[in-house]
């Protein structure tokens, strides 16, 4: 598997998610610069996290209007799999790609801990090596981490098995409490209707070593590599 | 000579006080040139001379600091200290303060104080890979301290989060001295190649000297003025001198200087910080015994009509100056540009040994370099030493009632409870090579890509400087080279950030040199010298003095990251291990602050020769993998760390007194309480052999109990439940930030 890390200027998780899909695919990601609209056929596209040009005016909205996100915009249209991770997911909610906005945290403050993630489905690239229901371990890093969308959408996404990743307890319950930013029905992440676009608040490649204290990222990687290879 | 025409007010001796200048001062300004100076002149001599700047009432007991050692690549006097940490590679690291604009504007005080240390340590060619932090506010019931705690963290947390460097530890602590002046320091570490260290020495005649990153506005004009004066009831007014911080660009000009560091376009690099363009240029034409021509009108300006006074005092954020190869000026434009920062050619360096400002083609001002950088003034400022506190009889303490109680008490008191509510703020796991995250002895940071780490640590105890400063002063030191070795590192060296009051007073001159010079014991015991700093003078407001805070910021190097230690305790039924020697010192102790109210009483002596001991002793039990978890012993004591082994492991544990001699064993309460310092607490399977080894390296050491259970037992069965303690320990911050005013 070809993976591509686009950066932006203000992106900071782009080296952590290249290492991360270093080691899951045993090649080096293409890493593509904002500006840069023509770059080689790739099997998977990862937005990563960080502050895509300050984050100014609204999360990812800037980066939405980029050359580079045109050019994603495109190839996730012919059904090449995107991943947005953090910013990524703010990108891609701004892109239209995936429905909904994320707002400013319910309790107004930047929140970095890990949380604990139902696996909605297994049925998808992403979560192939998860188990439906499989409770996981993940950290977050964000302000804007507020997932919102109207009703018919939130409808629309569960009727289409939509919904990745729900924040719960230990016993895999979603529930307020588990919850760190005031998301809708404690969403963490959603899917495009092919389920070949993922966008989540959770940062997985800070959780894919047993040095970093856990493993629980890895396996969406490892997933990807075993369903694009 | 006739100053250079301008057309400003002219200057007199009222105007040089309004600048700061004493009239000696003004005097020698007078002798040097030879002349009066302009306003644009005076301005430029007022920062310069600055306390904060010139260091001229702290230089003479500095230069006493050990500051050699045979990792040490550069001591004091660049922008950060660089230390080889082997395989081609260098820490390099500095701690600084951001005091006063941290009180006025808490947001931009401190998110700005974050971005003036990282640039100090990129422009030495290091990424930088951690943040830590040492904050002290006010009284917890005074009615600015939660405005200031909420904003400061924002800030700190606005600015690291958004540049993508993990803050991964630190220190909060509140206390009534700091209510009208809290202290924010900052630090940073990064990673160079060795062989790659940019210095700020500026050469060759003719260079380009190059202007990057953000524009120049009229922010913080005179900060450094400000930095230098004690605060009164007005300060409000000084709001203006605040910088506005913008990370985003910060963030750019990291990813442009580290990409054209790689390259061997740079011949000198130097961050505008404090007296921005002054400073900057100052500094690297003095430090490269040449000149300097600069056209001020190529300075990119934020606003029109921008005099050089203001474009030479700004303190906007986010910029630097370069001297670059006279062929790769291009390769060097083209790199910023492609980071979408400003770069703009603004002179030349000379060979005539003075500054010349040119505006419009016109000279608005024109100084001798070396009089100014290196000829500043020095005071040796009278002292008195700190009279010596009698000392507190553990006897004389009256035991409680229920040791759990105060336990549970000690655990929920602002200075010891948990501070998660400030960390979750900010990103710790960014860079993904945070391996000990906030919370534990140290911060321990994977080198990327290796299987070495680097672990951090800031660490100061005001209460003991106050009372005996030359103790607190070693004891900070020591202190921070624990919390090292507690992780398993080999502390490598330290940054300390010296923040004091008025020193103009021979009391707080007193409480200075007594710190430094308990610091300058603790840093040769234990070779560990002091590579880096900053002082920070005149926190004072309306004549009250802050408590005397040498912070401490220590790194230290771990070569093989399957041998971290952590302070949680590891499994079932370990013995658990006290090493070092328990006298019950209850002196200045959290113990007697929360029970009695009493700060009084000597800090507990340190003996460096027994630190030096048992802290080798434990680093070698770590490294040979002999221990499962380990703790250093301090606020609270005993008690204090074995609570936080068991709530940090999810894992209670039963102890018991050793027996003793009736003699020497010191009353329970001060037994579990005391803050005996050169301490730690192990976990082991074969409790037996740790004592066995530590008794053949000669280091004191006694099996205290075991792990297991939900509850902590206390000797004579006092327990108490771990839910109990994780509710107090965690409770108390996110409780007291939601409380209405």
């Amino acid at each position: 598997m070809q993976a591509a890390v686009v950066v932006f200027p203000g992106s900071n998780c782009d080296r952590d998610v290249q290492v991360a899909l270093r080691h899951a695919t045993g090649r080096e990601p293409v890493m593509v610069w904002h500006k840069d609209a023509s770059f080689e056929a790739v099997d998977l596209i990862v937005l990563p996290g960080g502050f895509s040009y300050g984050d100014y005016l609204r999360s990812g909205a800037m980066a939405a209007q980029s050359p580079v996100v045109k050019e994603v915009v495109a190839r996730a249209g012919r059904g090449v799999p995107v991943l947005g991770i953090c910013n990524g997911f703010q990108v891609l909610t701004e892109t239209g790609l995936l429905p909904g906005a994320l707002m400013r945290n319910g309790g107004l403050k930047f929140v970095c801990r890990d949380v604990l993630l139902r696996v909605e489905t297994s049925q998808s690239l992403f979560t192939c090596r998860y188990e439906a229901g499989q409770v996981i371990r993940i950290p977050i890093a964000h302000g804007d981490g507020n997932y919102f969308a109207d009703g018919d959408t939130l409808s629309r996404l569960y009727d289409r098995d939509q919904i990745a990743f729900r924040y719960c307890d230990a016993d895999g319950e979603p529930s307020a409490a588990a919850n760190p930013n005031g998301s809708r029905h404690n969403i963490a992440g959603i899917y495009n209707d092919a389920k070949t676009i993922l966008g989540l608040m959770p940062h997985p490649e800070r959780l894919a070593e047993p040095e970093l204290g856990g493993i629980d990222g890895r396996l969406m990687f490892d997933g990807l590599v075993e369903a694009l290879s | 000579m006739n100053a250079p025409a301008a057309t400003q007010p002219e200057v007199t001796q009222e105007v040089a006080a309004q600048h700061g200048l004493s009239p000696d001062e003004y005097a020698q300004v007078l002798e040097i040139l030879g002349r009066t100076p302009n306003l644009l002149e005076l301005g430029i001599f007022s920062v310069m001379w600055s306390e904060h700047c010139s260091y001229k009432s702290s230089k003479k007991w500095l230069k006493t600091l050990p500051t050699e050692g045979p990792h040490v690549i550069q001591g004091p006097g660049e922008n950060a200290g660089v230390v080889d940490i082997g395989e081609g590679l260098a820490a390099v690291f500095k701690m600084e303060s951001h005091n006063h604009p941290s009180f006025i504007e808490p947001y931009q005080g401190a998110a700005t104080g974050v971005g003036g240390i990282l640039r100090d340590v990129f422009t030495m060619g290091a990424r930088p890979v951690a943040n830590l932090n040492a904050l002290r506010f006010g009284a917890p019931e005074h009615p600015k301290t939660r405005h200031l705690v909420a904003g400061v963290v924002a800030g700190i947390g606005g600015y690291g989060n958004c540049v993508g460097i993990p803050t991964v530890g630190g220190e909060v602590n509140f206390h009534p001295a700091y209510n009208g002046n809290i202290l924010v320091n900052a630090m940073t570490v990064g990673i160079a190649p060795a062989d790659r260290i940019f210095y700020s020495a500026a050469a060759g005649p003719g260079n380009a000297v190059v202007y990057v990153g953000s524009k120049t506005g009229r922010d913080g004009i005179h900060g450094a003025t400000m930095a230098s004066a004690e605060f009164s009831e007005d300060s409000d007014a000084k709001r203006p001198t605040v910088q506005v911080g913008d990370p985003f660009t910060e963030k750019l000009l990291i990813e442009a200087c580290l990409e054209l560091m790689a390259t061997d376009a740079i011949v000198a690099i130097q961050d505008m910080g404090a007296a921005g363009l002054t400073c900057s240029t100052f500094e690297m034409a003095s430090k490269g015994g040449l000149g300097v021509e600069l056209e001020l009108d190529r300075v990119p300006c934020r606003e029109a009509g921008m005099t050089p006074y203001e474009m030479m005092l700004s303190e906007s954020q986010e910029r630097m100056v370069l001297v670059v190869k006279p062929d790769k000026e291009d390769v060097a434009r083209r790199v910023f540009e492609k980071w979408g920062l400003d770069f703009a050619i603004i002179g030349r360096l000379t060979e005539t040994g003075r500054m010349v400002l040119k505006m419009n083609g016109e000279v608005v001002g024109d100084l001798p370099i070396d009089p100014l950088a290196e000829a500043s003034p020095e005071y040796d400022r009278p002292w008195t030493a700190t009279p010596a506190a009698p000392e507190t009889d553990a006897t004389d303490v009256p035991p409680p009632e229920d040791p759990g109680r105060v336990l549970t008490d000690l655990l929920a008191a602002p200075d010891h409870c948990s501070k998660r509510w400030v960390w979750e703020q900010y990103d710790h796991m960014v860079m993904a090579d945070t391996v000990r995250r906030p919370g534990g002895d140290a911060a321990v940071v994977r080198i990327h890509g290796s299987d070495r780490a680097l672990a951090a640590t800031v660490d100061c105890t005001p209460r003991y400087c106050r009372a005996d400063p030359r103790r607190g002063g070693a004891q900070a030191v020591a202190e921070s080279w624990r919390n090292l070795t507690a992780v398993g590192a080999t502390p490598l060296a330290l940054t300390d950030n010296l923040n004091f009051g008025n020193p103009e007073r021979p009391e707080i001159m007193g409480q200075f040199v007594g710190c430094i010079e308990g610091m300058r014991e603790a840093c040769r015991a234990l070779d560990y010298p002091v590579v880096s700093g900053n002082v920070s003078l005149y926190n004072e407001t309306n004549g009250e003095a802050i408590l005397p805070t040498p912070a401490i910021g220590g790194v230290g190097l771990i070569d093989d990251l399957s041998r971290v230690a952590d302070v949680a305790f590891a499994g079932e039924g370990e013995a658990i291990v006290l090493i070092g020697e328990t006298r019950g010192h209850l002196g200045c102790s959290a113990y007697l602050r929360e029970t009695t109210g009493r700060e009084d009483g000597l800090p507990p002596p340190v003996d460096l020769a027994a630190e030096r001991g048992n802290g080798d002793f434990v680093r070698g039990v770590i490294a040979a993998g002999r221990v499962t978890a380990c703790h250093d012993l301090s606020d609270g004591g005993l008690a204090v760390a074995l609570a936080e082994m068991a709530l940090a492991g999810g894992l209670g544990a039963s102890i018991e007194r050793p027996n003793g001699d009736g003699e020497t064993l010191p009353p329970l309460h001060a037994w579990l309480f005391g803050e005996d310092q050169a301490r730690y607490i192990v976990t082991g399977a074969d409790g037996a052999a740790l004592v066995r080894a530590a008794e053949e390296a000669g280091v004191p050491a006694a099996v205290i109990g075991a792990t297991g259970g939900e509850a902590l037992t206390l000797p004579e069965g006092h327990t108490i439940s771990l839910d109990d303690l994780r509710a107090a320990h965690e409770g108390w911050l996110p409780a007291y930030m939601e409380e209405q005013q």
